[in-house]
């Protein structure tokens, strides 16, 4: 398959308020690079599906907004000559339509030759993996086969840029966990410019080059997997991706006073009140008397491939605490509780 | 006791059915073939009858499938892409619109047929062609096409199917061929199915706007029983069925395997 294709995307000043007053989306600008796998993350309501469909061209930003394409300002072009693949949470195949005259629409509607479509629509076939099937009707295809259709679909023409909204969702989760390592190793082998979609924030992780998190309209956060995990700006964030502590404490030079001992911070000129954010993972069980801080074990969860511990009295809410699945642990246990100072996160511009 | 209860009350329907709709349907048809139908069946079978509305009504049995054939492919080609404008836009004005058009079921045919005349009644060359008793029945079928199309774009979500036509590059017109007409078969087919059905045996709106020289197959009859033997008259209501059963039938078994596949889907 030919290399890097699609397009670089900018979304300038975008934003949407519906017919009936609702406000979809505050004006928005982002910077999508050619090639880029660019997630949409946030709850239902976020206004991501906006997002995409304004991208799309099936929905037109209010005045002012624009969307550009390669530097190109296609604001005005209609979805079907934007020349974007789309992949939709229902994956709308035409049930009037077998597999391989699904994935070979838009090379028909492009004029392109029988024999060069059945060619292209063999190669994508093999590479999504669909072989056998393109004889078949749609509602004789398993979720996972039409998701795969679907993805076929949307390529076929070698869109500029490829949209997908939430095209996990619809599978059960043991599916939607193998297809996910298949569309990763999809986007990459195809190199083209990818806006995706969804709530996961396991799925956005696992797919994003960077990660858009979004609430109530408008961008909480713009970063890579690891930046929105690690260094989340808001509380928001911290809390939507992946399970968070957030500890809301009074500071003097770096320290965190506790109603169960103290904590270090990494900056040691931090003074005043601060809301930490501790990841469960990254605080260790140690005996209560080596630890400057320590708490009471309240619930000990066991998940399998780890433990999730609930202790209480360390902090002022109870923190949550993910330990290897091999500790013994008791409930009413009093443990002590390491935690690396920089593993701690002060949330800029937040008040407790 | 509860099945026999069943029984007898199914038993009843079914006694009912032809009481009122089978036996007077064949006792009129068999006075259509009856030599003379005051001394009965025993005056001895003849078909004169059914030869003479043959040779007095035969243009209006042409021109009734006629109406009913035109009426069919306008209500097809404006209520088709009428049912996909109101499913797509939506809101308040779709809702409207699709009040208004259904409008025609609950005002009486004959005033329909009086509104029309007093509006149109002056254009005497439109007013004396069968094409002013065509329009009376797209008004008045109209609804039953919108109505029985946008019922299966509810229900193929046809919104999101002409969303991915148009992401792969298909213009507005190509989508309607490609996608849209395609997916929205079971639902043309029963509209069809109505439209030829009422057409054909429309009579209020059609005998007010009709002109002695374009009556069609009810009027006929209607004319039949004013002014012949009941015998001739009998003798086309049994025309009438051996016209329509046959086309019916063939309709229904159409409409039945198309919606066969749309239930698979």
């Amino acid at each position: 398959m030919n290399a890097f294709h699609g397009v670089s995307v900018r979304v300038e000043a975008c934003a949407k308020i519906f017919a009936d007053g609702t406000r979809a989306l505050e004006p928005v600008t982002l910077d999508v690079a050619r090639g880029e796998t660019l997630v949409f993350l946030g709850p239902s309501g976020c206004g991501k599906t906006t997002m995409l469909r304004i991208i799309a061209g099936l929905e037109t930003p209010d005045f002012g907004g624009r969307v550009l394409f390669n530097d190109a300002d296609v604001t005005g072009i209609p979805i079907e000559q934007r020349n974007v693949g789309m992949v939709f949470q229902s994956y709308a195949l035409f049930p009037n339509m077998n597999v391989a005259e699904n994935i070979g629409y838009s090379l028909k509607i492009r004029g392109v030759g029988k024999a060069e479509r059945a060619a292209r629509v063999a190669e994508l076939v093999a590479l999504t993996g669909i072989e056998g099937l393109e004889r078949r009707r749609i509602d004789q295809l398993s979720g996972g086969q039409r998701q795969r259709v679907a993805l076929a679909r949307a390529v076929a023409a070698r869109p500029s840029v490829l949209l997908l909204d939430e095209p996990l969702t619809a599978l059960d989760a043991a599916l939607r966990e193998r297809l996910r390592w298949e569309l990763d190793r999809l986007l990459r082998t195809l190199g083209i410019t990818t806006i995706y979609v969804t709530h996961d924030q396991a799925e956005a992780m696992a797919l994003g080059d960077r990660v858009v998190v979004m609430r109530k309209g408008a961008i909480a956060q713009v970063g890579s997997p690891r930046d929105i995990y690690f260094a989340p700006t808001n509380r928001f964030v911290a809390e939507f991706v992946g399970a968070a502590n957030l500890v809301e404490a009074h500071a003097v030079d770096g320290m965190l006073s506790l109603p169960g001992g103290r904590m270090m911070l990494a900056d040691t000129k931090a003074s005043g009140d601060v809301v930490a954010m501790i990841r469960p993972e990254s605080i260790g069980l140690v005996a209560p008397g080596a630890a400057s801080l320590s708490g009471q074990v309240e619930r000990v969860s066991f998940v399998g491939d780890r433990q999730r511990l609930t202790v209480s009295g360390a902090t002022l809410r109870p923190l949550i605490i993910d330990a290897p699945n091999t500790l013994d642990v008791k409930i009413g246990e009093r443990v002590g509780l390491m935690v690396d100072p920089h593993a701690v996160r002060v949330l800029p511009g937040e008040h407790a | 006791m509860r099945d026999r209860l069943i029984f007898a009350g199914q038993l009843l329907f079914t006694l009912v059915v032809a009481a009122f709709l089978i036996v007077p349907a064949v006792l009129s048809m068999v006075a259509g073939v009856t030599e003379n139908y005051f001394r009965g069946v025993r005056s001895g079978l003849t078909l004169q009858w059914v030869m003479q509305v043959w040779e007095l009504y035969a243009d209006t049995i042409a021109r009734s499938f006629a109406v009913a054939l035109i009426t069919l492919g306008v209500t097809l080609i404006v209520g088709i892409p009428a049912a996909y404008a109101l499913h797509l836009r939506g809101g308040r004005l779709s809702r409207a619109i699709e009040e208004i058009i259904t409008l025609p079921l609950a005002v009486p045919g004959l005033a329909i047929a009086l509104a029309l005349l007093l509006t149109y009644g002056g254009f005497s060359d439109f007013r004396r062609s069968s094409l002013f008793i065509v329009a009376g029945h797209v008004v008045f079928t109209l609804p039953f096409m919108v109505r029985s199309v946008m019922a299966v774009f509810a229900l193929v979500d046809v919104r999101t199917l002409d969303e991915s036509a148009s992401s792969l590059g298909a213009s507005p017109w190509r989508r309607f061929r490609d996608v849209i007409v395609p997916n929205a078969i079971p639902g043309i087919l029963a509209g069809s199915l109505m439209v030829v059905t009422l057409s054909l045996g429309e009579f209020n709106l059609t005998w007010m706007l009709h002109t002695p020289l374009t009556k069609t197959l009810p009027v006929g009859l209607a004319d039949s029983y004013a002014s012949m033997r009941l015998e001739v008259a009998s003798a086309y209501t049994l025309v009438f069925f051996i016209m329509i059963i046959p086309l019916l039938v063939a309709m229904q078994v159409f409409a039945d395997r198309a919606s066969h596949q749309g239930a698979r889907r």
